[in-house]
């Protein structure tokens, strides 16, 4: 059944919704360009638009091109077009998000934020995305505590995250390939070469040493005072944690887990969801001794063997800090290459390390850092990016 | 070294391993007989000293066949897994080539990049037909090594062919048997594990660790081994950085009865316990009334 049969205002309309659903999926995220409206316009007119699935797989084969973008797609579907009794006309507005109803899964909040944004036409949506922040804006968002941000600014901060890259921290490997200026003799390619020339010898050819970014073990801390961070953390554990880097997550409240896995989707949003299934005690209590004490035992060697750098993100507020806390923290600093505490309560001016877990913990790291904020994490990257040190004691004695 | 046939059944392997002295758990034989029948690697991962290594060992004299082991470490690429090129003999033939007045550069090149100047690494020899039967191939400690390499692996198990461009390629007539171990520093890649058999060798338990005490140390008094694997089944369950394995039980039992010890007492126990535990933290742990306490246990009859 073709779209002949409606009225032409409504055949209009269908096309104008075409191209706002178009653009919604453009606001979440989605690569759909104009050439793919018109597709999408065109290949409906040969089906029939009376029957929701049709329309769902059709305009699903034109608009998703990746795998990882089919979730958001259907969600955008179902939000944009409404349930089925209303659905020959085709005709609705964008429902708005109905705060009564139960939690939406994790893309419906991009898809929904991208739906309820005013309509626009494409010259005012091009200008939009041309606008940037302007530069006072900026260095607000960029000092503000996380903690205090409104919801913009975390989408902002979050945004800001996501195009984050981590620079190679590069460990040179024991493995060569040929490079010109490399210090071992590559014989078997110079000899390979000089049979051009009957045997003499006349390019030398040379190998030198592959550099491969350092593997990261990152430890988050997700107990009840961390909440406010944890999410953005992973957000930038997931930007920075991109296929051909080794990143390994851990959470830890009361126990501990690894999310490595979960986090290893590409949306985002999708792997924060799977990573709060797969935790079970979400802002619960802290017990950073006993968490430590697990991954030393279970996982330290598992995944520190390769001169791994930890980032240990934690407040270090342990209800119960006694000599194994001490005792955990020393082993995990010397089984690993760098040790890295980011603490986000280093943002008060007047911090010091009064709590007893914190002056446990803090003989054993390389580093001390404050994490609030987005300066803080570009400052982070700097510092994961510089030239790996030989791995060294740190510079703090122990009191032991 | 004559080839013996492969085992027919699970019984028949686990009889054929003891026969050798190693006192496998029925699992294993069961994973090993399939691994033989089904022709895929077996990928053997659990704590050091469990016996992984052990196994090859012991198949390959059991059945009669070569083993052929590499040892696996960072940065172990094709020129020492594989093949390489003996650079300097062929510099030498070229030079005599030229001496002799030998302008063909064709004729040189496939004269010079022929079998006699290879020199085979283990993955290569273990794809060459043997007289005795495909070879074992012992594939030790797989976690030391890098990806790279074990995608490269990967690929040498699914077809077992290698292809060498001077050369051309090389193909077992008969795959080998493949064992690969791990002592888990890294997790291997789930490709990999995908293509074998996977088995987690644990600590056995008292009794056969008993048994195994028994045959891996001939001259031990019955009353001093089973003191000694009482002993160690109770580190085990104590929450050490590094629990003793069957080789450090094994190692213990030798040298207790190197010393002539009759019974476990606590200057012995104290004087060498580092057969046992190799870490500092963890001897530090074993002082005192924790020694007292274990001591106890595993000498009251």
């Amino acid at each position: 059944m073709a779209i002949n049969h409606l009225a032409p205002e409504l055949t209009e309309q269908f096309a104008d919704n075409i191209v706002g659903f178009a653009r919604a999926l453009r606001a979440a995220g989605l690569p759909v360009g104009p050439g793919a409206v018109i597709d999408g316009v065109n290949a409906l007119q040969v089906i029939d638009i009376g029957s929701r699935a049709d329309v769902f797989t059709t305009l699903e084969a034109i608009f998703v091109k990746r795998h990882e973008h089919a979730l958001i797609f259907r969600q955008a579907f179902n939000l944009f077009f409404r349930a089925s009794e209303e659905w020959k006309h085709m005709l609705d507005s964008v429902p708005l998000p109905d705060g009564a109803k139960k939690k939406p899964p994790a893309a419906s909040r991009r898809v929904q934020e991208a739906l309820s944004q005013p309509r626009m036409t494409e010259t005012q949506q091009h200008q939009e995305q041309d606008l940037r922040l302007s530069v006072s804006d900026k260095e607000i968002l960029q000092k503000k505590d996380f903690a205090q941000m409104s919801a913009a600014e975390i989408t902002e901060a979050l945004h800001a995250i996501e195009r984050m890259r981590l620079p190679q921290a590069e460990l040179l490997t024991r493995r060569h390939r040929p490079d010109p200026r490399g210090l071992r003799l590559d014989l078997r390619r110079t000899l390979r070469a000089s049979l051009h020339t009957g045997g003499d010898i006349i390019d030398i050819h040379r190998l030198g040493r592959i550099e491969k970014p350092a593997p990261i073990v990152a430890l988050l801390d997700i107990s009840g005072s961390m909440s406010e961070y944890t999410r953005l953390f992973l957000h930038f554990l997931h930007a920075i944690g991109d296929a051909r880097k080794r990143v390994s997550v851990f959470l830890f409240g009361t126990r501990l887990t690894n999310v490595t896995r979960a986090l290893r989707q590409r949306d985002p949003d999708e792997a924060l969801a799977t990573c709060s299934a797969a935790v079970e005690d979400w802002a619960g209590g802290t017990r950073i001794s006993a968490s430590l004490h697990n991954f030393n035992k279970l996982w330290a060697r598992r995944v520190l063997s390769q001169g791994a750098i930890v980032l240990l993100i934690s407040d270090g507020l342990e209800r119960e800090a006694d000599s194994k806390l001490a005792f955990e923290m020393d082993r995990l600093h010397r089984s690993c290459r760098r040790l890295i505490w980011l603490n986000p309560l280093l943002r008060f001016g007047g911090f010091e390390a009064k709590a007893q877990g914190i002056k446990m913990m803090l003989p054993h790291v390389d580093e001390f850092r404050p994490v609030h904020n987005l300066s803080s994490i570009h400052e982070l990257i700097s510092t994961l990016s510089r030239p790996l040190p030989p791995h060294h004691r740190s510079l703090i004695r122990s009191a032991a | 070294m004559t080839s013996a046939a492969l085992p027919a059944s699970v019984d028949a392997m686990l009889e054929l391993l003891t026969s050798r002295g190693y006192l496998a758990e029925r699992a294993l034989a069961t994973v090993t007989y399939l691994s033989l029948r089904m022709g895929r690697p077996l990928f053997l991962e659990g704590e050091a000293g469990v016996g992984k290594t052990e196994i090859a060992k012991v198949l390959s004299a059991a059945l009669g066949r070569k083993l052929i082991r590499l040892q696996c470490y960072e940065g172990l690429d094709v020129s020492s897994a594989v093949y390489e090129w003996n650079s300097a003999a062929q510099m030498i033939a070229i030079r005599m080539a030229e001496a002799a007045g030998d302008t063909d550069r064709d004729q040189l090149s496939s004269d010079i990049f022929a079998d006699r100047y290879m020199i085979k690494r283990p993955l290569l020899q273990a794809l060459e037909p043997d007289v005795a039967g495909p070879p074992v191939l012992l594939i030790d400690e797989l976690d030391r090594a890098d990806e790279a390499f074990e995608a490269y692996l990967l690929e040498i198990l699914s077809d077992f062919q290698v292809t060498i461009p001077e050369f051309g390629t090389v193909k077992a007539p008969h795959p080998p048997i493949v064992i690969i171990t791990s002592n888990r520093t890294r997790e291997i890649h789930d490709a990999l594990k995908r293509r074998c058999l996977y088995h987690w060798v644990d600590y056995p338990a008292a009794d056969r660790e008993l048994a195994i005490v028994k045959t891996r140390v001939p001259g031990i008094s019955a009353k001093l081994s089973q003191q000694v694997v009482r002993f160690v089944q109770a580190l085990r369950n104590q929450d050490f950085y590094k629990s003793p394995g069957v080789a450090e039980t094994i190692d213990w039992a030798t040298a207790l009865s190197e010393l002539d010890a009759r019974s476990l007492t606590p200057q012995v126990v104290g004087d060498t316990l580092g057969a046992l535990l190799k870490y500092q933290d963890d001897i530090t742990r074993m002082q005192g009334d924790t020694l007292q306490k274990v001591l106890k246990d595993a000498t009251s009859d």
